[in-house]
């Protein structure tokens, strides 16, 4: 039998979804972004 | 089940006042459409990954800054975001075009039409829809006289019969309506340029 030699297609449900470490960093970054409001002006600092 | 029966609304509330999990619930939920309307848009697995993130990225620091008004808006707001990276993403493109060494020599990746290319089109489409929703905040009077005279192409003659008043009057409500209009680009701060 002939090998195919093509590329492999990704799978439907791979094409629809991100990767879950991009979700992890989104969910980490989120934990470590904190926003400090200082005379009306806002700070953004990332405490990791 | 809670999931379902969580509304977006709640979430985001949950989430401005620290309840982490509310995000993840969030992204959870809504990944799947933003991730697909931007593949569909750029191809192309590693770009879609970087939209996506960017695009979560910019919703966090929004809502922990305040920056968000709920609406109950929440999805079209971050598709929104998505849509706009995308045509940042066409954009730098263009400034830095990029070969694409995964298959064979494509001639037409240094050769260009003269058509839109992916960019233009979807900024083209996207002015347009703008357009057609501030035509129809218009009076009623403006707003046909604009719909004749642009889309239809008729003449200010053929707008008065048409209307039953006279040509100044029409050429009024043209005026009134291009005036209106710019108002209300102003006002909703929406940029129309392709």
């Amino acid at each position: 039998m002939a090998n195919i030699y093509s590329k492999k297609k990704p799978q439907p449900w791979e094409e629809s979804c991100p990767k879950k470490e991009t979700i992890q960093f989104l969910l980490n970054y989120s934990k470590a972004l904190s926003v400090i409001n200082y005379k009306g002006e806002k700070f953004e600092a990332l405490l990791n | 089940m809670k999931d379902v029966l969580t509304s977006d609304a709640t979430l985001v509330s949950d989430y401005i006042k620290g309840n982490e999990a509310a995000l993840s619930q969030l992204i959870t939920r809504h990944q799947q459409r933003i991730y697909s309307f931007v593949y569909s848009k750029v191809y192309d697995k590693d770009i879609t990954e970087d939209i996506f993130q960017d695009t979560f990225i910019k919703v966090i620091r929004t809502l922990k800054r305040g920056g968000y008004n709920e609406e109950g808006k929440f999805l079209p707001w971050v598709m929104r975001i998505a849509h706009n990276l995308v045509i940042d993403h066409f954009r730098k493109n263009k400034r830095m075009p990029k070969f694409d060494n995964s298959g064979d020599f494509n001639i037409f990746s240094v050769l260009s039409d003269g058509d839109l290319n992916a960019e233009k089109q979807i900024i083209k489409e996207q002015v347009e829809t703008d357009v057609r929703r501030l035509i129809e905040e218009l009076p009623e009077d403006q707003k046909d006289v604009l719909v004749m005279r642009i889309y239809k192409e008729m003449s200010f003659k053929e707008i008065a019969l048409k209307t039953d008043v006279s040509i100044n009057t029409a050429l009024g409500r043209m005026r009134y309506a291009l005036i209106n209009l710019r108002k209300l680009i102003d006002k909703h701060n929406i940029i129309l340029t392709n």
